[in-house]
């Protein structure tokens, strides 16, 4: 770092200086595993410019390419570089365009999650009382129930009171609700401890005393303070919503085979799993594992890396 | 003791008032239940014939009263897709679901104890990585795609084995079992493993954990100071105190046990009451969707209801701030 930093040091330089980056730096397995979320995320967010067909484009999609195998093998199509589904769509564009809605419904609903989670857990932290009871007795109870339960029934209702079209044109926003839903308890949960630790500190009276509103102390002063370990949760819950579209459509209520997502692509493939055609199949499959397995350990990894215990 | 009880029954109960609250707005805001039961060319004097008779005019607090009395009873009303009593539906399914859950918690159990103890006290062998990194693997990779995985080696190109169904079934009374064939045994083979995997490779890094804190602990020094035997300090010391965590935690676990089953037994086609709630989600048939919420929140609220009471009676430190417990139990 060449300039040296006047007052508070800059964030990039607390950042390189920190123990956090210090440990990044000594692990080659978290080293190995944000390279591969980092890729996979570029390829998804540039899918267009690197997707060499688009899967969307009917114009583009032959029936007579269909259910080619990878082209290192003897009937495959050099055009085609994972071979085609039965559709006839290019396997390695139409598995980079899923991988982006995976990720946008991933990361849209663990920001859901948050924003629903980190609120009710700052005010059930700070006003207390029957408030808190309310918000905390349900956390527990949906935290007891496993979250695709409780997203299976939040998709079927919703099915039920949209129409098939509108549900299946919403979609996104269907997932990100259901799914967003099935994880707020941990940031509340989280969020609600560390609020009953910091509302009793000194510079939360000091605000009190001068005045400040509570809506403001709790945005303003008690929220910056208890964001640290929302990183973590919010790291491990963007593996298990990835999982959760996944299985979701997978189980056929999620993103329909029209926009393929991982889970739907696994899903199609899985019916021609029999005819030898395991392409369909095995290599969004593979994009899924890697993926979730990345952020996992990225997870795991920062977990560690912000807990004073294990120093 | 008696005060704690109570406090929990009631709070059980109150559970149950909500959820069932949920289930009922279910059915009056998803739908009408008319039009789901009716033909097209039902005349309007039908249909309000149907509504009234099914209680559908009166105030809503008295439906829920009548609903909710039904539930009680096991009475969820008839399902729009199978036009059968979803009571009927759910029990003619269960010993698929039931046969299939338990032989997975088997399953874990016998692998993942051992597989934790094991790790926990060669932290640092090969073995033990290799173990550790294949239960990442195992953690990561998601439900169905193990299954598919699984499919595709087993059935598709070694052929050893069915890839769906239960096989052939035996009938004992009205309980259909699949122990005693051997098409039945083989077909659960490859969905117990699928359903088995994630509990094993949860129960065995909890053990671990559960180990390494435990062999630190002083009672284990004094053990091993008395020449105690390894044996005797690893088995009868060390593991014996991480079963108290252990034994509660899989308790909850066995909900995701039942979660997890809906995906296996989609993956696998089988029979149970997972497939039949998935199936009645795509169609939206609210009658087995309320009743499953019901049902599993019911299994939900007695399993956490065992747990708080084994918690009670097995760590004794719960009762010493309570002068009322019941200082003669345990």
């Amino acid at each position: 770092m060449p300039e040296a930093p006047v007052g508070p040091p800059s964030v990039w330089h607390r950042i390189w200086d920190s123990d956090i980056f210090y440990s990044f730096r000594s692990s080659k397995i978290t080293m190995v595993a944000a390279f591969l979320t980092a890729l996979i995320f570029l390829l998804a967010i540039f899918a267009p410019l690197v997707a060499p067909h688009s899967p969307y484009d009917v114009a583009t999609v032959d029936l007579m390419d269909a259910e080619l195998p990878p082209a290192w093998e003897a009937e495959g199509d050099p055009r085609f570089l994972l071979g085609t589904d039965n559709l006839g769509r290019d396997l390695w564009s139409t598995i980079l365009f899923g991988t982006r809605i995976s990720l946008a419904v991933g990361f849209l609903s663990v920001i859901f999650g948050l924003v629903v989670g980190v609120s009710l857990g700052l005010v059930s932290g700070y006003v207390g009382g029957y408030v808190d009871s309310f918000i905390m007795r349900v956390a527990e109870i949906q935290l007891s129930i496993p979250g695709i339960l409780i997203a299976l029934l939040l998709a079927g209702t919703l099915r039920g009171v949209l129409s098939a079209e509108a549900y299946n044109d919403a979609i996104v926003y269907v997932l990100v609700l259901t799914i967003g839903t099935s994880i707020w308890p941990q940031f509340a949960r989280t969020v609600r401890g560390s609020t009953l630790v910091e509302r009793n500190k000194e510079y939360v009276l000091a605000a009190r005393v001068i005045g400040l509103s509570r809506f403001s102390i709790m945005w303003r002063h008690v929220l910056p303070n208890v964001m640290g370990p929302v990183l973590v949760i919010a790291t491990i819950n963007l593996a298990i919503a990835i999982l959760s579209e996944a299985t979701l459509s997978f189980l056929g209520v999620g993103v329909p085979p029209t926009e393929p997502s991982l889970g739907t692509l696994i899903n199609e493939g899985q019916n021609y799993l029999f005819s030898g055609l395991w392409w369909i199949t095995i290599f969004p499959g593979m994009v899924l594992a890697v993926l979730v397995l990345a952020v996992n350990l990225l997870g795991d990894w920062l977990r560690d890396a912000l807990n004073p215990k294990l120093r | 003791m008696i005060a704690f009880l109570v406090r929990r029954l009631l709070q059980a109960i109150a559970v149950m008032a909500v959820v069932a609250l949920c289930a009922f707005f279910m059915f009056q805001f998803v739908g009408d239940p008319v039009n789901q039961m009716v033909g097209e060319d039902a005349t309007k004097a039908d249909r309000e014939y149907l509504r009234e008779s099914l209680g559908l005019n009166d105030p809503i607090p008295v439906q829920f009263g009548k609903f909710a009395l039904k539930a009680a009873q096991g009475d969820f009303g008839v399902s729009y897709q199978h036009k059968r009593a979803v009571s009927t539906l759910i029990v003619e399914r269960m010993p698929a679901t039931l046969e299939l859950a338990v032989t997975a918690a088997i399953l874990a159990a016998l692998l993942g104890v051992p597989a934790g103890v094991y790790t926990g006290l060669r932290r640092f062998g090969f073995t033990s990585k290799l173990i550790m990194t294949l239960s990442l693997i195992g953690i990561s990779l998601p439900t169905f795609l193990i299954g598919i995985l699984l499919i595709y080696l087993f059935a598709v190109i070694l052929g050893w084995l069915p890839s769906f169904g239960r096989g052939e079934i035996v009938k004992i009374g009205a309980w259909e079992t699949n122990f005693l064939s051997v098409s039945g045994l083989k077909s659960i083979i490859l969905p117990a493993i699928t359903l088995a995997l994630f509990q094993m490779t949860f129960i065995m890094r909890l053990i671990r954990s559960e180990m390494l804190e435990v062999l630190r602990a002083d009672f284990i020094k004094f053990a091993r100071a008395r020449g105690l035997p390894n044996r005797a300090v690893h088995y009868g010391h060390a593991l014996k105190n991480t079963l108290v965590p252990v034994i509660t935690i899989i308790g909850l676990q066995l909900g995701s046990l039942i979660a997890f089953a809906i995906i296996t037994e989609t993956v696998f086609q089988w029979p149970g009451m997972g497939q039949l709630f998935l199936q009645a989600v795509q169609v939206v048939d609210i009658p087995i969707m309320s009743a499953y919420l019901i049902l599993i929140a019911f299994f939900f609220v007695v399993i956490n209801l065992i747990v708080d009471m084994l918690y009670y009676v097995v760590d004794p430190r719960l009762r010493v701030d309570q002068p009322s417990g019941g200082g003669g139990h345990g």
